[in-house]
């Protein structure tokens, strides 16, 4: 019964053609010399030039790769505190602070951003970069969480007490012991935070500021304008960052696979 | 080293994430106002002064509970054919060889990286009356007119299907990679055609990861904003983007955060099957 059938070429086939075809023709067009977007008018690097030249969109860029840096940064951090407090002994609340600190990756992200808001607003804090950074990392914390914890349960617990046996203190233990094999999923979950963060149209939108002005936000507000030959030069170099992201992630997945024994 | 990382992740917790969705239940019992910030406060001198006056307008009013049918309606028909589809490729993928399984997984996976809204942007070049499909059918001479399937419930089910369809597959092709081929194989030695020993043996079996399957993908699209909005425009409005218009083009917080409260109970429900069908040890 489990032989590749016919049947099942074409289901990968089709189903792999409707995932990538149509990121791929944008990047195609992107390459397009003419300002229909439905004409191919020959290749062209024209769009590309013109993205050098639109200050705007390049803040925006800065922006949002600070943004992403700072909140991916944050989400490892917290990600990886939280995750050895819930792989760790039992203590109160265990299972509730599980819940709520998971609970970012199901909420829709309308909720999310109006709920972020209203904390910045009862705090008084001025909205700008410095606020979507952290409503970022609420949500990167969750998904860093995941990540980390799947490596920490594959861990051998002697691992640290072996190291608190040969007399390292605590910290030490954990500094020599636990962190090197941590270390590729702790990568990997800061790259997944970055991205995401990179991403991330709705929430920003609520918490930012005046001038804060995210890479995704410009976006949006040139593509209701419609569609542009510069959109899809810009979605091209961000594909491309992507692909240069999960490439860096995957490597880190293989380096790490071998330690777990 | 223990207290710190207890407590730091619980402070986080309570401040960013508790908190936040406290306050949103707490607004929505107040009433707009011009002025920063633009909601009445809910005590004054001692008193409480909040309502339920927001929800009795979102029960009342048609313009919301169309939002609230259009969510479920896009939603539920994008899960069923994220369902069809993702069911075929989660078979094909478990079906090809083992040394196939991780290579074939990560070509799935890896859209889940590209930008959401690239994606999605990305289907506006294609279904626009002047887009590719409409271009390369007209031009083939097929059609005169282009076919309306930009800014309607066609385009809305179909960006939530692409969108969400990496979160079909993974959990479906798990709970058919657990189950030992022998039991199909036993149904078609007993008389069963392939068809019906998948029907009635390999599908009933696998349950725990196409419910998880289906919840992964309607849960994140009944408060969709991104996909109705730029493919579905103004003609389907559905929660997320209801509560979105009501945040900032009407400037009506409290009504917008009463609408996040009915979405998030709507969404309980569905959330907890999730969180159950994980305790017991389904593939999600």
């Amino acid at each position: 019964m489990k032989r590749f059938t016919g049947f099942d070429l074409a289901a990968l086939c089709c189903g792999l053609a409707f995932l990538y075809l149509p990121v791929l023709l944008v990047v195609l067009f992107s390459f397009n010399a003419s300002k229909l977007v439905t004409v191919w008018g020959g290749f062209s690097l024209e769009w590309y030039g013109a993205l050098w030249q639109d200050d705007d969109l390049l803040d925006a860029a800065r922006l949002s790769l600070l943004i992403g840096a700072g909140a991916a940064t944050l989400s490892t951090l917290l990600g990886t505190l939280a995750a050895l407090a819930l792989a760790g002994r039992r203590f109160p609340g265990r299972r509730i602070l599980g819940g709520i600190m998971l609970a970012p990756m199901v909420l829709p992200e309308v909720i999310l951003g109006v709920s972020i808001l209203l904390l910045f607003v009862m705090l008084e804090a001025e909205r700008g970069g410095l606020t979507v950074m952290l409503a970022h990392a609420t949500f990167g914390t969750a998904f860093a969480l995941v990540v980390i914890r799947a490596k920490l349960v594959t861990l051998n617990p002697d691992l640290e007490a072996a190291a608190r046996d040969l007399g390292a203190t605590p910290w030490g233990a954990f500094r020599h012991a636990v962190l090197p094999a941590l270390a590729p999923s702790m990568a990997a979950a800061w790259l997944l935070a970055f991205t995401l963060s990179l991403d991330d149209l709705v929430i920003a939108s609520f918490v930012n500021g005046p001038g804060a002005t995210t890479l995704p936000i410009k976006i949006y507000s040139s593509v209701r304008l419609g569609v542009t030959p510069e959109i899809n030069a810009i979605a091209t170099l961000l594909i491309a960052l992507v692909a240069l992201i999960v490439g860096i992630a995957a490597w880190l997945q293989s380096r790490s696979a071998p330690a777990r024994r | 080293m223990r207290p710190l990382s207890i407590l730091l992740p619980a402070g986080w917790a309570a401040l960013f994430v508790a908190m936040p969705l406290l306050l949103v239940a707490a607004i929505s019992l107040s009433q707009s106002r011009l002025g920063q910030p633009p909601f009445t406060p809910l005590f004054e001198a001692g008193r409480f002064m909040g309502s339920l006056e927001n929800y009795s307008l979102l029960l009342s009013d048609p313009l919301y509970m169309d939002a609230l049918l259009n969510s479920l309606l896009y939603a539920g028909t994008g899960t069923l054919l994220a369902l069809a589809i993702g069911l075929c490729i989660a078979r094909a993928v478990a079906h090809a060889g083992p040394r196939w399984q991780l290579p074939l997984l990560a070509l799935i996976i890896v859209p889940f990286w590209i930008s959401f809204l690239i994606r999605i942007y990305a289907w506006i070049l294609l279904l626009k009356p002047e887009g590719l499909i409409n271009g390369a059918l007209i031009g083939l001479g097929l059609i005169d007119t282009p076919l309306p399937l930009f800014n309607n419930g066609f385009a809305v089910v179909l960006g939530i299907t692409y969108a969400y369809l990496p979160f079909m597959i993974l959990p479906i092709h798990a709970a058919l990679q657990d189950q030992p081929p022998a039991l199909a194989e036993a149904a078609i030695d007993l008389g069963a055609s392939p068809a019906k020993a998948f029907w009635l043996v390999t599908l009933p079996l696998a349950w725990p990861g196409i419910a998880a399957g289906c919840l992964l993908v309607f849960i994140p699209a009944m408060g969709e904003f991104i996909i109705p909005d730029l493919l579905g425009g103004s003609a389907t409005p559905m929660l997320g983007q209801t509560l979105w218009n009501e945040f900032f083009l009407n400037r009506d917080w409290p009504l917008a955060c009463a609408l996040a409260v009915l979405l998030g109970l709507l969404l309980l429900l569905p959330a907890l099957l999730l969180q159950r069908g994980r305790a017991r040890g389904a593939p999600a």
